[in-house]
């Protein structure tokens, strides 16, 4: 810390050049940033998804629906402590481009199966007592601009009424939020038995059932249990916990996760040759300083370390601010985007991660020419310059 | 004239000494790829999708779901609805009979190999006349299959994405084994990405009883199009939407290829942002290793203009053919790179090519020469304003 005058002085000595590369680091963080934030939202929660909590599907294919019927048996499994279920509606608000999740579900069952999902008690009650009620998610609120009371139609592109209609009209009765940071609740939920009443065909099935385990049960085992029982039946089930759920449904993005790879890979090669180079040239024109430094006793290390020190300083400043400003947009972009693509989350590892890349980055690219400044002889040095 | 004269003889001058500067002048033309190979690879992404995703269309066919579905999926016919479908104005007849093929489109769990994870593979049930209506559908191995028994075709490319769909293998869903007896080829389009099957025997299947969810109808011509839909809509017994193949596929395509460019064009610019701050810094230390240089050629009588013009060309040629590395790297590792991915409009698996075109390469160079001419400006700038007297003072 010492020479920390010494390294300050020594960053800005050429100040345009210092700025532009400092600048280029802050862009490139900026994108490391933000490529990860987006990224996660291809996660699909797989981070948040708990590993008490079995899904239920149709074997063939999630698109099939599972009959009611099975309630009854998955809930008297052993092991299982409470289950409901949802189903996949697929509607629409005013415009085809205004898409987003909405599942007819039972409401006292849903919320208490996501205890990190947190509604008003009086709301909840609201919901539970208004046969055409809905509660949605406090980004599609502040999205669409609903307000408690508000009449919301949902246009239907599969569950046409009996009467032949497509316009679903819902009250809405309450906003919900989500009380962990990762998860998004982008999403509406209405009246399971309203919705089976009212469409006019595929009465009597759900999309899919969600189960907790009782604490110390064995998920898999109650998984095989469940799939076993309805094996043969016309509907056999896959069972799984949340969490693979959601890692599987991830992998049907293919590789997001190495695209955004390659491209951060070009990035910081860039980068790195960027920095690099700054920092050989600024080493090359300092040769006489350098000479006088160890003339006047500062050790083969000393002058390593200050070279060294001065290249992370540099990563420093352009990536703690680049890392940053991500951070704030990524906090923006997923409250604007949030309904059409939730999940988009700056996770704590990724920033740690980026501050890894920060050092490793700066030692990379300061390495040489302090090793270089490091061997220089004083004679050779003073005779050069 | 002779300021033109001048500045190309300067140019001629940096050019030949660039290797004395070799280091940050590889740095420029690095950065510059980095940025062209970044933005050819990611937009070749929403190229090659489009691509697979429109060559599947035809103007002469036209997609028959119901109104309100957004995508197949969604859709659901009846057979009463079917046949009216089938014998309206402008449907092309062969002999009396309507060149239609009434299909139901749903989803089958296979292994995908790349992630070796389930993914919704689409599964088409299909009438006799599926391949009149489709352009470029051909069998390319084995055989079509036979009605009314459990086989299958595959497409080829999704025959090389997922696990299982070797010809002559055994696949089963639900409770029902189904043999794959053909490949089919569909010109890259993304029927290549479906399994067919015979329609009747997929409704046992999938329990879906006499219903449908698509009907593709070949048109006695494109102007047909307009004729059917007024037939339809006049038509109180159905409520569907009538549209070309071309405009449904187009549609289907829209939400991935524009999320994919949302993503694109701002990461281009951000990163040429950053090379643009490589390229000044190596232009402005250029500039500053030959100080006495352009001192010595102001001295002689070169004009300020030369001066700042060759920096300004040397700094467009090094961006330039940073560009080109970075297309030609982007050509050679993406072009046909084929990848799988769920596409949301159609909730199913797309295989599909990259596709680095040469429309995307010319903007890549577009992008590199702004980058060189904003790079080159300022210390052109400083180059030319450079005291004369004073530069070859400190040499």
């Amino acid at each position: 810390m010492k020479y920390f005058g010494l390294l300050w002085k020594n960053v800005w000595r050429k100040k345009v050049r210092t700025l532009l590369t400092i600048l280029s680091v802050f862009v490139a963080f900026l994108l490391y940033a933000l490529l990860n934030g987006i990224g996660y939202a291809f996660n699909v929660g797989a981070d948040v998804a708990n590993a008490e909590r079995l899904i239920v599907i149709d074997k063939i294919s999630l698109i099939n629906p599972v009959p009611v019927s099975y309630m009854n048996r998955i809930a008297s499994t052993p092991g299982v402590a409470a289950v409901t279920h949802a189903s996949w509606f697929g509607g629409y608000y005013q415009d085809q481009r205004n898409q987003f999740a909405q599942f007819p579900t039972d409401p006292y069952a849903y919320f208490a199966m996501y205890p990190e999902l947190n509604i008003p008690k009086e709301q909840l009650d609201a919901f539970a007592s208004t046969r055409t009620g809905a509660v949605v998610g406090h980004e599609l609120a502040e999205q669409f601009g609903w307000k408690i009371g508000d009449r919301i139609p949902i246009q239907a592109t599969i569950w046409t009424k009996a009467d032949g209609g497509r316009t679903w009209e819902f009250e809405l009765v309450g906003i919900f939020s989500s009380s962990d940071p990762r998860g998004s609740s982008a999403f509406m939920l209405m009246h399971y038995d309203y919705f089976d009443e009212a469409r006019a065909f595929g009465k009597g099935t759900v999309g899919w059932y969600v189960l907790r385990v009782n604490k110390g049960a064995d998920p898999v085992e109650i998984a095989n249990t469940i799939d076993a029982g309805f094996a043969n039946s016309p509907n056999e089930t896959e069972t799984s916990t949340e969490a693979a759920f959601a890692a599987s449904f991830a992998k049907q993005f293919g590789n997001i996760a190495l695209i955004v790879q390659l491209i951060l890979g070009a990035v910081f090669f860039t980068l790195l040759l960027v920095a690099g180079n700054t920092m050989a040239q600024s080493i090359r024109e300092r040769i006489s300083e350098i000479a006088v430094m160890k003339t006047l006793g500062f050790g083969d290390r000393s002058v390593l370390l200050v070279i060294l020190s001065e290249s992370i300083l540099i990563m420093m400043i352009g990536g703690i601010l680049g890392l940053a400003a991500g951070w704030f947009f990524i906090q923006g972009l997923s409250v604007e985007m949030g309904a059409f693509l939730p999940g988009i989350f700056l996770s704590p590892n990724a920033l740690i991660f980026g501050m890894a890349f920060i050092v490793i980055v700066g030692v990379l690219a300061g390495i040489f020419p302090a090793v270089k400044a490091m061997r220089l002889t004083i004679v050779e040095a003073l005779a050069r310059a | 004239m002779a300021a033109i004269r001048q500045a190309i003889a300067v140019t001629w001058l940096n050019i030949l000494n660039i290797r004395k500067r070799i280091a940050a002048s590889l740095v420029a033309v690095i950065g510059v790829a980095a940025v062209v190979l970044v933005f050819a690879a990611v937009l070749s992404m929403a190229k090659g999708f489009e691509r697979t995703m429109t060559s599947a269309g035809s103007e002469d066919t036209a997609i028959i779901i119901r109104s309100g579905s957004t995508a197949e999926l969604n859709s659901g016919l009846s057979n009463e609805q079917v046949l009216i479908v089938a014998n309206a104005p402008g449907v092309l007849k062969d002999g009396d009979q309507p060149v239609t093929s009434a299909e139901l489109y749903v989803i089958v769990d296979i292994r995908k190999k790349s992630t070796n994870a389930d993914a919704n593979v689409p599964i088409r049930g299909v009438q006799s006349n599926a391949m009149e209506v489709r352009q470029n559908v051909q069998i390319a191995e084995g055989r079509m299959f036979e009605a009314g028994r459990n086989e299958i075709v595959v497409g080829r490319a999704a025959q090389q994405e997922f696990a299982g769909l070797e010809l002559g293998a055994n696949i089963k869903f639900g409770q029902s084994v189904w043999t794959i007896v053909g490949v089919f080829t569909a010109n890259g389009s993304v029927s290549e990405s479906e399994l067919w099957t015979d329609v009747r025997v997929l409704q046992g299947a999938y329990r879906r009883g006499n219903s449908f969810q698509s009907v593709r109808a070949k048109l006695e011509s494109k102007d047909s199009l307009q004729v059917l839909k007024d037939a339809l809509d006049k038509d109180p017994r159905i409520d569907v939407d009538v549209m070309s193949e071309q405009e449904y596929y187009s549609t289907q395509a829209q939400p991935l290829s524009q999320f994919i460019r949302l993503i694109g064009y701002p990461l281009t610019v951000l990163m040429a942002i950053g090379a643009v701050f490589g390229a000044l810094n190596s232009m402005y230390s250029s500039v500053s290793v030959r100080t006495k240089e352009i001192a010595t050629l102001r001295a002689l009588g070169f004009g300020p203009f030369a001066v700042l013009v060759s920096t300004i060309i040397e700094s467009t040629i090094l961006a330039l053919t940073g560009g080109a590395l970075g297309g030609a790297i982007a050509y050679l590792v993406f072009n046909g790179f084929r990848v799988s991915t769920l596409n949301g409009a159609s909730f199913s698996q797309v295989v599909f090519d990259f596709a680095v075109t040469p429309d995307l390469l010319v903007q890549g160079l577009i992008a590199a020469t702004i980058i060189g001419l904003i790079g080159g400006f300022f210390p052109a700038i400083r180059a030319a304003r450079l005291p004369v007297a004073q530069a070859l003072r400190e040499v």
